[in-house]
């Protein structure tokens, strides 16, 4: 692999060595001293155009834990504020030579965009409401540790499938993973032409209890104010998930931040069928896993490399 | 009653050409013509046509061979942006009327949204003027309905119209308000001008980008519901019929605004439309992969709609195929897919994509796509170009068997941004008299018609 640009291009054999790289990084996590030096002397490069404090410091702990320098680049403050185009911040950022950039931005497929203006390797740390590829790696990590395989599955994804990247992610890496995918929410938070995804829709949790695993997005303040929904009790009072919805052997996922009391009651969140917390610590040995894919699995070592020679 | 002070079109510099092409087959579905034929242009009118071998040009004339060409009336644009004033980084009208010529077409009208609009007679005369010293073939420009293009005050349409205003449109922007659009059809009455509309409620497009469907859900890239432009047109037909108004639907994508339109027609409505050779031949599948040349407004649809466009244009509810050519300079199109400006160019492909994807698909004859692509004019007052003996010559040559790669050479036009860029089409135009003047000569053909040119640059 040379970018990590979308679950959609990615095979079932690339996110099973993924996630077996990411197991091994996991054990390592067991010891005293976490950091590898599998990736000394490279560059990571964060480009950030949105505010994300989870997946920006995930990415850093990933990349520092294998010894790469890191850079922060946040759009706030920077000269895209000026007026400079995503072409022309690229170009310059590229010109420090980083191995990777991570990009994170609000605009669907700009990270496709990015990779063809630098040579650096490209991951997706989400792009508008198209795809957050990381996400699904390791939510698929984390369900895998505990249930062995994803095959025949029952996934229900519950809640704003309209405005989530992650939604689009996991349907796609669920389903690659040989899982059943089933979304349900509001009509008007469920997109038109979804069923071409190859999944099932549902209005109302009826037959929750059916789903091995229970995936809940994050719902938003704003989309009240943007006539999605009535009110955030009526959404409450239909799709929260709370213990009388959740079935007894559903395992429960969330990508973070939780409302709680929104999309999950209070109770569930912490109860022993949540896998939440179990998430967050996936996300740093699957980065680490993506970027060591990217920059050493896949590339001849080159003790030389032609831009410390100039 | 000739209330027009002024010719819709505009007519540049260039001088009147003297030529016979010898051998071409002639097809003018209009003038029943149908075979192989010289023809003679003198002092730009269409002279003399007769069998291969029988016509002696003047001794002054150019002698083109056509053996092996095919010879059409040449084509009228009635939808495309110049850009001018105030895009001129885009298209101007000399880069834009070239662009339209080296697509086989005599003559264009141009759409008002620039920067200033086209809404006062000071700003129509005064782009009137460029154009007689600029334009490449004869441009028309439509003034705008609404002033700035706000939605909510009437331009001076009769000042307009006297001023040489093809018509009147908001085209990038629909007439929101029913009453707004209401009161220019009861105005239209005195003013005369066909009311060009681009139908879109924006508050079901609401900033999208693509078609809503199954494209769009995978690709979280908000949608554009074929409904915001089928429920306007349904709306606008209304209107027209009740005011007996007259109305022009613009770029029409999906397949309910075809039935809305064959519904207004059989009720008896004076409702013409057009389509775009972009919405005939792709589909949303052609966005998968973000190309944002394939973003435009309205936005690329299914094959459903695409098959309901077709048949559209063959039972007569299309009238006529508009480019819509809406040039973007290449730093505006050169980033993220949602980011970037609609639309695409397409006098330079219109031609070969339609003749490639209709014609050789097996949709359409050839006669019918030269008459869709001749008559647009006619729907704003100006002549079908035809080969009448005694008119200004208004011709274009073309290679059907010609394959070539869109934008192999460049592009006449100042912008790159054509949704054919790259495809292999077949039919090339090899040269294109409007108004009597050569106005583009493809350049392989013309360094061939030229041994001995060939020959010195070897």
């Amino acid at each position: 692999m040379k970018h990590l640009l979308s679950i959609e291009d990615v095979s079932r054999e690339d996110i099973e060595r993924i996630c077996a790289r990411a197991a091994a990084f996991a054990e390592n996590h067991q010891r005293e001293i976490k950091k590898v030096p599998a990736l000394r002397g490279r560059t990571v490069l964060n480009l950030f155009y949105e505010a994300s404090t989870r997946t920006r410091s995930s990415f850093e702990l990933a990349a520092k834990r294998l010894s790469a320098d890191v850079v922060n680049f946040s759009a706030s403050g920077s000269s895209t504020e000026k007026g400079e185009s995503l072409k022309d911040t690229v170009q310059t950022l590229s010109a420090h030579r980083p191995d990777a950039i991570v990009v994170r931005c609000p605009w669907a497929g700009a990270p496709a965009l990015v990779a063809q203006w630098t040579d650096a390797a490209i991951i997706n740390a989400g792009d508008g409401k198209h795809e957050h590829p990381t996400q699904a790696l390791l939510d698929i990590y984390t369900l895998n540790r505990r249930l062995g395989s994803l095959d025949g599955v029952k996934i229900w994804v519950v809640g704003d499938v309209l405005h989530s990247r992650v939604a689009r992610s996991n349907i796609l890496g669920f389903q690659k993973m040989g899982a059943d995918v089933t979304v349900a929410g509001p009509p008007t938070l469920l997109p038109r032409g979804i069923e071409a995804m190859g999944v099932e829709v549902r209005y109302s949790l009826d037959d929750l209890p059916a789903a091995d695993v229970v995936y809940a997005l994050r719902m938003q303040n704003e989309r009240m104010q943007q006539a999605y929904l009535p009110s955030m009790r009526e959404y409450s009072s239909l799709f929260q998930i709370d213990q009388r919805r959740l079935g007894a052997r559903s395992l429960l996922m969330h990508p973070g931040p939780v409302n709680r009391g929104v999309e999950l009651s209070d109770e569930v969140v912490d109860c022993a069928q949540s896998l939440i917390l179990e998430q967050v610590a996936a996300g740093v040995v699957v980065r680490m896993a993506v970027l060591f894919e990217l920059l050493a699995a896949s590339r001849a070592f080159d003790p030389m490399p032609e831009h410390q020679s100039a | 009653m000739t209330r027009r002070g002024e010719q819709l079109l505009v007519r540049g510099t260039a001088a009147q050409s003297d030529l016979m092409i010898s051998g071409a087959h002639l097809i003018d579905p209009r003038a029943g013509i149908d075979g192989l034929f010289d023809v003679i242009v003198s002092d730009g009118q269409l002279a003399e046509i007769g069998e291969p071998g029988s016509l002696t040009a003047g001794p002054d004339a150019e002698l083109i061979d056509g053996s092996g060409f095919h010879l059409f009336p040449a084509f009228v644009d009635p939808h495309i942006h110049l850009r001018t004033p105030g895009h001129e980084h885009k298209e101007d009208i000399e880069t834009g009327t070239r662009s339209a010529a080296a697509g086989g077409f005599c003559a264009v009208l141009a759409m008002p949204n620039t920067d200033p609009v086209v809404d006062s007679a000071s700003v129509l005369r005064s782009l009137r003027d460029a154009a007689r010293r600029e334009a490449r073939v004869p441009v028309g420009f439509l003034a705008a309905i609404t002033v700035g293009l706000d939605g909510t005050e009437l331009t001076s349409m009769s000042e307009l119209r006297d001023a040489g205003a093809a018509g009147f449109t908001d085209d990038g922007m629909p007439v929101e308000s029913a009453g707004v659009l209401r009161k220019a059809l009861q105005y239209q009455q005195m003013s005369g001008g066909v009311l060009a509309l681009h139908e879109e409620d924006r508050s079901l497009s609401a900033g999208g980008s693509i078609n809503e469907g199954a494209v769009s859900a995978i690709l979280g890239i908000d949608g554009i519901p074929s409904t915001s432009e089928s429920t306007m047109v349904a709306r606008d037909a209304a209107l027209a019929g009740y005011e007996g108004g007259t109305v022009h639907m613009q770029h029409l994508s999906c397949a309910e605004s075809v039935e809305a339109i064959r519904e207004a027609k059989r009720l008896g409505y004076k409702v013409t439309t057009e389509v775009s050779p972009h919405h005939l031949c792709f589909t949303e599948e052609a966005v998968r992969t973000l190309d944002t040349r394939m973003k435009m407004n309205p936005p690329l649809r299914t094959e459903l709609d695409r098959q309901a466009l077709i048949a559209g244009l063959l039972d007569g509810t299309i009238d006529c195929i508009a480019t819509d050519h809406a040039p973007h300079s290449a730093h505006e199109k050169e980033v993220p897919f949602e980011q970037a400006p609609m639309g695409t160019t397409g006098l330079e492909s219109s031609f070969a994509a339609c003749y490639t994807e209709l014609v050789r698909g097996g949709a359409m004859s050839i006669e019918m796509l030269i008459e869709k692509m001749t008559c647009g004019g006619a729907i704003f007052g100006l002549e079908i170009p035809q080969m009448m003996i005694g008119e200004s010559a208004n011709l274009v040559l073309v290679d059907l068997e010609q394959q070539w790669r869109v934008g192999e050479n460049g592009y006449e036009s100042r912008s790159q941004n054509c949704a054919f860029g790259g495809r292999e089409l077949y039919g090339r135009v090899l040269l294109t008299i409007a108004d009597g003047s050569v106005a583009y000569r493809q350049r392989n053909f013309a360094l061939s018609a030229a041994p001995d040119l060939r020959e010195t640059t070897q």
